[in-house]
């Protein structure tokens, strides 16, 4: 799948499910760089189809609602949503 | 421009429809102009991408009919409203939020998942009563009225006739 890497502070693996429209997910986008940590991110409405369906469905694994943004933390656990504060404690 | 070469211009028009709608029907907008702007550029893109205003902060399916639920204002504004005073995204908030006395929250998806979208989609079942009319409902905003068929446009929020659904 189509990911870009933002380098910074390793945390631990960590992925960011996100839309390109989305006011949250650009928040949270905001965050993880404010906070200099390394993270991959996607944004699944631009993904072709078979990539857009790979991804929702990694999302669902997670998150049953699908929603956006998604952040997944070392393929254990998420944060559905922009939750500053869950997130900051997360990736201290 | 923004990222999918939506002129300025094009955002600023479609805010001020968004902002005039919003106040002639009594609902307030975010008080944070800039992240209002962001959600209405998202608003023009899916507009552009899909031909319908499908919610910036949810994935739509590129089909009218499967998404009617989540074209702006989404079926489910007026219960987050009453419930997180925001609308799913927070481009609609309450008066508390909107005066700041309130923080607007992070608001759970209150949209069904795919499977169980399915489901409903599948078993659509309306229960049809003895009324001598049918009697229709606007997913948006509840008004409701008897006639052979729904108005072409809500009355009430200027949703589009297929925003509606049979009630009894």
């Amino acid at each position: 799948m189509r990911m870009e890497h933002v380098k910074g502070r390793r945390r631990g693996e960590i992925i960011l499910y996100a839309l390109s429209t989305c006011g949250w997910c650009a928040k949270t986008r905001k965050l993880l760089d404010d906070l200099g940590v390394e993270y991959s991110y996607t944004y699944v409405d631009r993904l072709p189809p078979i990539e857009m369906e790979d991804a929702i469905r990694e999302v669902e694994k997670y998150n049953p609602s699908g929603s956006f943004p998604t952040l997944v933390i070392d393929g254990s656990r998420a944060i559905v949503g922009f939750r500053e504060a869950e997130i900051r404690e997360a990736l201290k | 421009m923004t990222a999918e070469g939506i002129p300025d211009e094009t955002v600023s028009v479609r805010m001020e429809e968004i902002r005039k709608a919003a106040e002639d029907g009594g609902y307030i907008l975010n008080p944070d102009p800039d992240f209002v702007r962001s959600l209405v550029a998202g608003i023009c893109v899916n507009e552009q991408r899909y031909g319908y205003a499908a919610c910036p902060c949810r994935l739509a399916s590129g089909n009218r009919e499967e998404d009617l639920d989540i074209i702006c204002p989404c079926d489910y504004r007026d219960p987050d409203l009453n419930d997180f005073g925001a609308c799913y995204c927070a481009l609609y908030v309450s008066a508390g939020v909107a005066a700041g006395t309130v923080q607007a929250p992070c608001v759970p998806e209150r949209r069904p998942a795919r499977q169980q979208r399915k489901k409903a989609r599948e078993s659509s079942a309306t229960i049809a009563g003895k009324v001598s009319m049918p009697v229709w409902r606007c997913r948006v905003c509840g008004y409701l009225c008897a006639r052979e068929n729904p108005p072409l446009v809500c009355p009430i929020c200027k949703a589009s006739q297929d925003r509606f659904v049979r009630f009894m």
